[in-house]
């Protein structure tokens, strides 16, 4: 079979990449959805909050993922569902296999990464303890309750505060469960501010920052767990332990982008996202692969995801009817001592538009503070923050004209205190 | 009447049911757990051991290399993954390599072939990985990697297809002798046999009680382990020991049959059978091992485990007709390298049997096991299999490439999965880096929809894993 543009993966990153590079032109878009429908993980976040950004209003999930499944209907993008992705060649061949169509090549023109992300699991973390039933990511409890319609606990401890944990003790909390508490190794959180209060505060479930989960009892379903403090080194403390009886454990610990293709394909990964390193257009470091959404970072928002696939999706429009981008003056952009990564990760100086955004990660929390980009000593600008957080993605646009007055290719991003 | 129980479905008990099934005998095989290989079985290191540990004239070093070169053909035959990677007993002190001596002559003396010992550099030069602080080591070219559960599966399947009863959930609860015969109690019911082969494990001794014996000495020696991300898969290419101590064997590090990297375990006397990891465990066997590897990646772990292993002070395994209780024959203490013993000792029990009972080899008995593992097969292959059971196309573990069409397979095999665990033993599901978190609830949903069970019934492993507790509300409306 034959593609000019195959996307992996039917979620919202794909989804607005298809719908980007069709309004670019493009016409044979195909969309390799190993789930049995689009939406990705949308689908089973049922709680509202998305769009603000996107669509000025707010909806769920599923009505943010129907938005985009909808827009579909009016193109000739295809999409292929409970099509699992195998392989992917430096040459675009994907490698994926289905039920109806049985094992097939497809060779596309060019290639979107929208894979998504998964979770991080009990083994990433070594909790001591039993293997017992009654542990689960966050994500899988979600999907056991939105999707399936089934509870996974009664008395529930969730470890970790990301937003899908967040979330998930609001969740568990209405459907008559009792959530015992939240732990969190850092001394923040790495969720929102708006479902810390949302989901625990509303809800009087007390957040142990600082703390982790040391112990699992239980021989077959989880009895209780043991909860210790941490020292400034993130090591338990003994004498602090306090036990929960519970018989379900949550773990919203991470999220890791999947990049099992784009290793196959050879595709560079940067070791601080965990995604393919890219360029100004979300190109990867292999011509006519680009890479959109938690497949290239974790976002907190789907609404930025959305924004990136679309430029993805035109940039692969872009190559299909211009081909390659002349390689010229190459930028690199890094972040400075506080700052987690950046992205993208090179700019090709004479491909880039008017303006491009960076993204960026903290590694801890800021009040008043500075983001400078700075080419050697040179400040090229300078961005006011109040907060800055590391559970939260920055943001800031850098305009081409800067970098005309600079002389060397690389651009450093630094945070300050204020 | 049964000529033979066969107590516990660990990989000694599948052994002997497999070899015992190639003869006109009634044979009963009962095992407490919910599924075959779910002890000791499951949870060690998972090496087909050259034979240089034992001391020589022991019946543990002749079984050793025995069973040992038993390995290719039984795997082959029962399509089972083995792969003789070569092992690597590493020294780092100058009394180190003396022990390695030791172990050189012991090997010799039992007849393991191809030991050689080797320079640092020779070392370093077969495994780049391991640390510039040694000395030397004895390489094993005949040491192997195997996946104990699906060994043991295999074995039983093969045994059930011939003919062999295979009760799960049923622990003995007692045993009584009269008029020369068993009667082997559980809580379902009563089974009267001429014989009784002991293979239950860390319970072995209970069983001795039970039917009138000593008990032998059992000392629950918990091994902790790392099992890696397929990332780490390749650190190293053979089976890395450290010089073996008091303990046992040392910690080792060594790929895995199925692309893992493996790390452990450490030796922990416990007075239960505990398999719960503990930080203190983990620590060490962490710690032991960078001393082997110093670049090993411990942040791709996915997953920990624990053993237990049936320790005794003996230099042997603890096995043969009971001296008290004729007709009793124990299969206990089967410590490493028993699951490298294992073929070799079931053909010894096999022998012990002929003398009591008359042997005569079935006429249809039919050997071997064919598995379609989707992942493994060409494109062209894919294709077929596809074409005559679109199943084949439907990928339900993401991170290991487990199809439903051998999920179904599985449940038709003779000893068909009934837990979630179960299913990953037997196919792989949720064995990768997500650890079932995407696949968990679609292998749940497949097992209430083929065995005609609620989702909430299926459990995870034993029972009491259960896994859901209800419906949501909305659905209890409904």
């Amino acid at each position: 079979m034959k593609a000019q543009l195959a996307i992996i993966g039917g979620g919202p990153a794909g989804l607005a990449a298809a719908i980007a590079a069709h309004e670019a032109g493009v016409r044979d878009i195909l969309i390799l959805e190993r789930d049995r429908e689009c939406g990705g993980i949308l689908n089973q976040c049922i709680h509202n909050g998305f769009g603000l950004h996107y669509f000025g209003e707010e909806l769920t999930g599923p009505e943010y993922a129907g938005r985009f499944i909808d827009m579909l209907k009016d193109t000739s993008v295809r999409v292929l569902s409970d099509t699992m992705a195998l392989d992917l060649t430096p040459e675009r061949v994907i490698h994926t296999v289905n039920t109806a169509e049985g094992y097939m090549q497809i060779e596309a023109g060019a290639v979107i990464l929208a894979m998504g992300c998964r979770e991080r699991t009990r083994g990433a973390i070594s909790i001591p303890g039993t293997r017992a039933a009654g542990i689960f990511t966050a994500g899988a409890a979600q999907r056991y309750v939105n999707i399936e319609g089934y509870m996974v606990g009664k008395r529930v401890v969730v470890l970790g505060s990301g937003d899908i944990g967040l979330i998930m003790s609001r969740r568990l909390t209405l459907e008559g469960a009792e959530v015992l508490a939240c732990v969190e190794l850092m001394p923040y959180s790495s969720g929102l501010t708006r479902n810390i209060v949302q989901c625990l505060e509303d809800f009087g479930i007390p957040l142990y920052l600082s703390h982790t989960v040391t112990d699992i009892r239980g021989k077959n379903r989880v009895e209780g767990v043991t909860v210790s403090r941490v020292d400034e080194n993130r090591r338990p403390i003994p004498g602090t332990e306090m036990i929960f009886d519970c018989d379900t454990l949550l773990l919203s610990v991470g999220l890791i982008p999947e990049n099992e293709l784009s290793k196959q394909a050879g595709i560079i990964l940067d070791p601080r996202t965990n995604g393919p390193e890219v360029y100004e257009n979300m190109e990867c470091s292999i011509p006519g692969i680009f890479a959109c959404g938690n497949v290239v970072q974790v976002h907190d928002l789907v609404d930025f995801v959305s924004e990136e696939a679309q430029l993805a999706g035109r940039s692969a429009a872009e190559f299909l009817q211009k081909g390659s981008k002349p390689a010229g003056r190459l930028i690199t952009l890094t972040g400075g001592s506080d700052v987690s990564y950046t992205l993208p990760q090179k700019i090709r100086f004479d491909a880039m538009p008017d303006r491009i955004k960076l993204s960026f990660r903290v590694r801890r929390s800021f009040g008043e503070s500075k983001i400078i980009l700075r080419a050697g000593d040179a400040i090229l600008a300078s961005f006011k923050r109040s907060h800055m957080a590391p559970g939260e993605m920055e943001r800031v646009t850098l305009p081409k004209k800067l970098l005309n007055e600079v002389s060397g290719n690389e651009i450093i991003l630094e945070v300050k205190e204020a | 009447m049964q000529d033979i129980v066969i107590i516990g479905c660990g990989v000694i008990g599948a052994a002997c049911a497999y070899e015992l099934a190639k003869y006109n005998l009634a044979v009963t095989i009962l095992e407490a757990s919910s599924d075959v290989a779910n002890g000791t079985t499951k949870a060690n290191s998972a090496i087909i051991h050259a034979g240089y540990d034992p001391i020589p004239g022991t019946g543990m070093a002749k079984l050793n290399v025995e069973g040992n070169a038993m390995m290719d053909a039984l795997c082959r035959r029962l399509d089972i993954p083995f792969k003789r990677v070569g092992s690597h007993v590493l020294a780092f002190t100058e009394e180190e390599l003396i022990t390695l001596r030791t172990l050189y002559e012991r090997g010799t003396a039992n007849g393991v072939p191809e030991l050689r010992l080797l320079t640092a550099e020779e070392t370093k030069a077969m495994e780049p990985s391991v640390s510039e602080e040694v000395k030397g080591s004895l390489f094993a070219p005949t040491a192997g990697i195997i996946s104990p559960w699906e060994l043991t599966l295999a074995m039983a399947e093969v045994a059930v297809r011939n003919g062999v009863t295979l009760k799960l959930n049923t622990p003995v609860t007692a045993i009584e002798r009269r008029d020369g015969h068993f009667t082997v109690i559980t809580p379902k019911e009563r089974i009267d046999c001429r014989l009784i082969l002991n293979a239950a494990g860390i319970h072995a001794g209970e069983i001795m009680s039970m039917a009138g014996d000593t008990p032998c000495e059992t000392v629950f020696s918990r091994g902790e382990y790392y099992l890696l991300d397929k990332s780490e898969g390749d650190r190293v290419s053979s089976v890395i020991f450290q010089c073996p101590n008091r303990d046992g064997k040392g910690v080792l590090v060594a790929p895995t049959v199925h692309g893992n990297l493996i790390v452990g375990p450490n030796a922990e006397s416990i007075d239960s059978p505990d398999t719960a990891n503990t930080s203190r465990g983990l620590n060490f066997t962490r710690t032991q091992a960078m001393k082997s590897v110093p670049s090993l990646s411990i942040r791709d772990n996915i997953r920990n485990f624990a053993g237990i292993r049936a320790n005794h002070s003996g230099e042997d395994f603890l096995i043969g007709e009971s001296a008290k209780v004729p007709g009793l024959f124990n299969l206990a203490g089967i410590k490493s390298p028993g699951l490298t013993a294992s073929p070799a000792i079931a053909k010894l029990a096999a022998e012990w049997v002929g003398k009591r009972l008359s042997l005569t080899e079935k006429q249809d008995f039919t050997d071997g096991r064919k598995v379609i593992r989707f992942k493994h097969l060409t494109a062209a292959e894919k294709q077929t299999v596809i074409a005559e059971n679109p199943l084949y196309g439907r990928v339900i573990c993401r991170c290991e490439t487990v199809t439903e069409g051998e999920i179904l397979a599985a449940l038709r095999s003779p000893i068909p999965p009934t837990t979630i665990n179960g299913v990953k033993r037997r196919v792989g599901a949720g064995m990768g880096r997500c650890q079932g978190g995407f696949c968990g609830p679609r292998v749940q949903e497949i097992l209430s929809r083929e065995l005609g069970i609620p989702m909430e019934e299926i459990n995870l492993d034993e029972d009491g894993s259960y896994i859901l507790t209800g419906r949501t509300k909305g659905e209890q409306i409904k």
